[in-house]
């Protein structure tokens, strides 16, 4: 097992003027046995990263060290890493068996070790009784295990994974995410985890690191992200329904947006005067008969424990959580909110980044 | 409905009876040819000829098979002349497809200088028959003094741009991550060509093994030229000069005898391959 470093990444396709930077400098310390998922919108370069990490795309400028040991100039199999891909990537005429001691029985590991690797992965994977059988034979599920077989066997420093649940069924993808963390806990190597999927970063993550058009916007804990989150862009892509975001002018506790007559009154004084981004969760805005926000409701959506409000707040549309016991409120009442001032959140206009409250 | 049966049951047997017509009209003179190689070279040029198998079965074939006919022209044992169409279809069928698997290997999976000029070339020589090239074919393989060997019949034969092409278009569909899955696992180049493209490719390799085998025994063009002892005649170059031109006594039954026996290499490969060549024509294993 063995922590990651990447220092100042850069990935770029081509040379000279054609020369197309994908990877802005990625900088991160990833410290043994962590559970670390990049999460992004598709073509942020989480795939590309960790493709690098892996040694299948070549490392423009920067270095990536595994266990202390700068790889940028070492072959994929020397790396010392598994990757369980999204597809999976089984050899399709080989037998489960043979799909996992492939690369052991290429690292020339002697016969009777390479059972035993085998038969455990198979145990802790419940794959046993399907060691004879071809990829072509198994379910979507059973396949993404075997893929996952392959990886332990080889009892890496590090396991790489590219998407590896997008594939399957909404709820295989909650069980298979449970086993992968369960898992991680048995094996504790240190893991980094690619997905688009918020829910899957959110649950997986010890820490995320959260990406946007190939810079790392954001790295921290769940709760971090979650509560703090380090720009617009991440406080709009964690968080379902996203955070909601209102650009306007702060003056002291008064915040004007332009598509309202009259500033909101803010609870508390905004961190600092002039443009600004105040971002507040749809949970932390209160139905409050004293609240000074006015909200037009113009849908109203049911999703069992929780109804959602949607409507125009400083002439954006807004969305507001809400318990499903209470009453419902109709399309066209005016409400009245508030919301806490702990739980005010504040950009730059600008550049996105968070103001420190 | 019973007007849709009623067509359908009509569909049906006008369908069997172009199917039986076609059957008749391939088989026919299969069936000639078999009856032929059982009579005397007498009675065949009797009119009407015989439509039945005559008594000749066995002193026809034993007599073609050890060179034994009185004809006019080769009398050359045919038991030799499959033998070296054996030969000469295997080492073409083989080099071919170990030629173009490799080829293609290389197309898809290395990046080397003018690989697309390659990839061009080779894929303008599909347009080109073997009969362009024939005369500085013949000249190279003359001046090798390969005339008269089985190098001389195999080697011009073995390049083939169609094989090459379709594995190059299989190699296409292979999914990358494969590739680099076999890379994580410690696999090199040829590693990955042995343990995995080849047998990914065997359905493939199958439905070639058939087609290049019977181009191989069917070749009657280029052994005429390259072949002037009758101990290097194939089968096929065997039968034509078997038969010797003008009004000269050729024994028909002899000659017919060797056309059956000419057939039954290729008919046992595709019978016995039928299985594997039609699943490598119709489905993309992955």
């Amino acid at each position: 097992m063995a922590s990651i470093s990447l220092v100042n990444v850069i990935k770029r396709y081509g040379r000279g003027a054609q020369a197309n930077q994908v990877i802005h400098g990625v900088n991160a310390e990833i410290a043994d046995g962590e559970f670390i998922v990049i999460v992004g919108p598709s073509g942020c370069g989480k795939s590309t990263l960790l493709r690098m990490v892996a040694g299948l795309e070549e490392v423009t400028a920067g270095q990536i060290s595994i266990g202390g040991r700068v790889v940028n100039d070492v072959e994929p199999s020397d790396r010392d890493i598994a990757m369980v891909f999204q597809n999976y990537a089984l050899y399709p005429h080989m037998s489960v068996y043979d799909n996992m001691a492939y690369g052991l029985k290429i690292a020339r590991v002697p016969k009777a070790e390479i059972d035993e690797r085998v038969q455990k992965a198979a145990r802790i994977l419940e794959l046993q009784t399907f060691l004879q059988r071809t990829p072509r034979q198994l379910s979507g599920g059973q396949r993404q295990r075997v893929a996952m077989g392959r990886a332990i066997v080889r009892q890496p420093q590090a396991f790489l994974f590219d998407e590896p649940l997008s594939n399957l069924d909404a709820k295989l993808r909650a069980q298979t995410r449970l086993e992968i963390q369960k898992l991680h806990r048995e094996l504790g190597v240190t893991s980094l985890f690619v997905t688009h999927d918020q829910v899957e970063a959110m649950t997986l993550a010890q820490r995320m690191i959260v990406m946007n058009a190939g810079r790392m916007e954001q790295i921290g804990t769940p709760e971090q992200v979650y509560g703090q989150p380090a720009s617009t862009f991440v406080a709009s892509f964690i968080g379902s329904p996203p955070m909601n975001l209102l650009p306007g002018q702060a003056d002291g506790s008064r915040f004007a947006c332009p598509g309202d007559s009259a500033p909101l009154v803010l609870p508390c004084a905004a961190p600092r005067a002039g443009a600004l981004t105040l971002g507040v969760r749809p949970e932390h805005l209160e139905i409050n008969p004293e609240g000074h926000w006015p909200l037009a409701v113009e849908a109203v959506e049911m999703l069992g424990a929780e109804r959602l409000v949607h409507g125009q707040l400083g002439g954006v549309l807004c969305t507001l959580r809400i318990d499903a016991t209470l009453p419902a409120p109709a399309v066209g009442q005016r409400l009245h909110l508030s919301a806490p001032p702990e739980h005010l959140h504040w950009f730059d206009a600008g550049s996105g980044l968070r103001v420190a409250a | 409905m019973s007007g849709m049966v009623e067509r359908r049951a009509s569909l049906d047997l006008l369908a069997h009876v172009v199917m039986v017509l076609a059957v008749l009209i391939v088989a026919f003179p299969l069936y000639l040819a078999f009856v032929a190689s059982t009579h005397t070279a007498q009675d065949i040029v009797q009119a009407p000829m015989p439509l039945w198998p005559g008594d000749q079965l066995w002193a026809n074939y034993s007599a073609a098979l050890s060179g034994h006919g009185g004809g006019a022209g080769s009398n050359a044992p045919v038991g030799r002349m499959i033998w070296v169409s054996l030969v000469t279809a295997l080492v073409i069928t083989f080099g071919k497809i170990s030629v173009s698997l490799l080829s293609a290997f290389a197309l898809v999976y290395f990046r080397f200088p003018l690989r697309g000029l390659v990839f061009w070339s080779i894929f303008v020589t599909l347009m080109l028959p073997v009969e362009v090239r024939i005369l500085p074919t013949y000249k190279v393989v003359a001046d090798l003094n390969l005339l008269n060997s089985y190098a001389g019949l195999t080697v011009p034969l073995i390049a083939s741009a169609t094989a090459t092409f379709l594995f190059r278009q299989f190699f296409l569909t292979v999914p990358e991550e494969m590739v680099e899955a076999a890379r994580i696992d410690g696999a090199g180049p040829m590693r990955f060509f042995i343990d995995i493209l080849v047998p990914l490719s065997r359905t493939s390799i199958a439905a070639l093994f058939v087609i290049q085998f019977i181009y191989g025994w069917n070749q009657y063009l280029w052994p005429l030229l390259a072949t002037t002892s009758e101990d290097m005649y194939p089968v096929v170059v065997g039968i034509k000069r078997m038969i010797a031109g003008g009004d000269s006594g050729n024994e028909w039954n002899i000659v017919m005898a060797t056309a059956v026996l000419a057939m039954l290499p290729p008919a046992a490969v595709v019978v016995l391959m039928q299985r594997w060549f039609v699943k490598g024509l119709v489905d993309t294993e992955k």
